[in-house]
């Protein structure tokens, strides 16, 4: 399969990328003028968050995907994106309290945009929990996509909510409007660890979604020949 | 070069614990979830080829 020789690749360009990232971010990049040092966060945080929201949305794409065109195999990507995206959206919560506690005063705040991203931390363990929980796969794969659908209102609210609220968090320092407000050390340190990221979370979801498949498939001809050769 | 010593590069500034606790957390994340794909992983083959799933409760695609 496709999947199983795209993946390993995918994890060696993250390794690779991470790497070069991190040797930008901590022995490029200078020290941030206003806040110090404690600013390297910003190498996981911002990837991480953006990660989140992305894999998000490419949740309710495959849920929606799966809806219309009664595709199995796209309920089966969704379901396969969500741990990953859950993962994800932890770290920039995680992350994001190890940095405002030292540039804020307070490691939490019900902040406009912390609320909503801890409220995406609870969609995806939602997806999760209602998916497992159901027996039946199709009506698992269904109750799942609707809840990606509905909470993926809540990717742009959390995107623009720095804009839209005055809030503790500060605004995007890259936007596609205007030149990014920050070094271009920093910038191109951020912007490796995303496409680590990127890299990253696509060899774990296609490591992911391979036994499910074969699971889900498992009275398939391929399937079992496979198994039979020993060749997974 | 931004560090004059490796125990400044470790400190942060003073920052070190919100630094390394940001990156050492997400890098025991990540290597839990490797761990966890490929147990999976290993765990959904051996129990096909014991034939499971055949029959039975269907799991609903998840690999348990």
């Amino acid at each position: 399969m496709l999947a199983g020789r795209l993946a390993p690749w995918c994890a060696g360009l993250a390794a690779v990328l991470a790497a070069l990232g991190l040797w930008l971010g901590f022995f490029v990049a200078p020290a941030d003028a206003v806040q110090g040092e404690v600013y390297r966060v910003i190498f996981i945080h911002v990837p991480a968050a953006w990660m989140s929201m992305f894999i998000y949305l490419l949740m309710a794409f495959w849920s929606a995907v799966g809806l219309v065109m009664n595709t199995r195999m796209s309920f089966l990507l969704a379901r396969a994106l969500a741990p990953t995206g859950a993962m994800f959206c932890f770290v920039a919560l995680w992350t994001g309290a190890l940095w405002g506690r030292p540039t804020w005063g307070a490691y939490w705040a019900w902040d406009a945009r912390l609320t909503l991203q801890l409220l995406l931390l609870f969609l995806y363990f939602g997806f999760i929990a209602l998916t497992r929980a159901i027996a039946e796969p199709n009506r698992a794969d269904r109750a799942g996509a609707l809840i990606a659908l509905v909470g993926a209102v809540n990717v742009p609210v959390i995107y623009f909510s720095v804009q839209w609220w005055s809030t503790l968090h500060q605004g995007a320092s890259v936007s596609f409007s205007r030149a990014p407000s920050m070094a271009a050390t920093m910038l191109a340190g951020m912007l490796t660890m995303a496409l680590a990221a990127w890299a990253y979370s696509v060899a774990v979801v296609l490591w992911r979604v391979r036994p499910m498949i074969l699971v889900r498939e498992r009275h398939a001809d391929w399937v079992v020949r496979l198994l039979a050769e020993e060749r997974v | 070069m931004q560090w004059e010593s490796w125990a400044a590069f470790w400190s942060m500034g003073g920052k070190g614990f919100y630094v390394w606790g940001s990156y050492g957390v997400t890098a025991a994340l990540i290597v839990l979830e490797l761990v966890w794909v490929f147990r999976q992983r290993r765990q959904t083959v051996a129990r096909l080829r014991r034939g499971g799933w055949a029959s039975g409760r269907i799991d609903g695609g998840e690999a348990r």
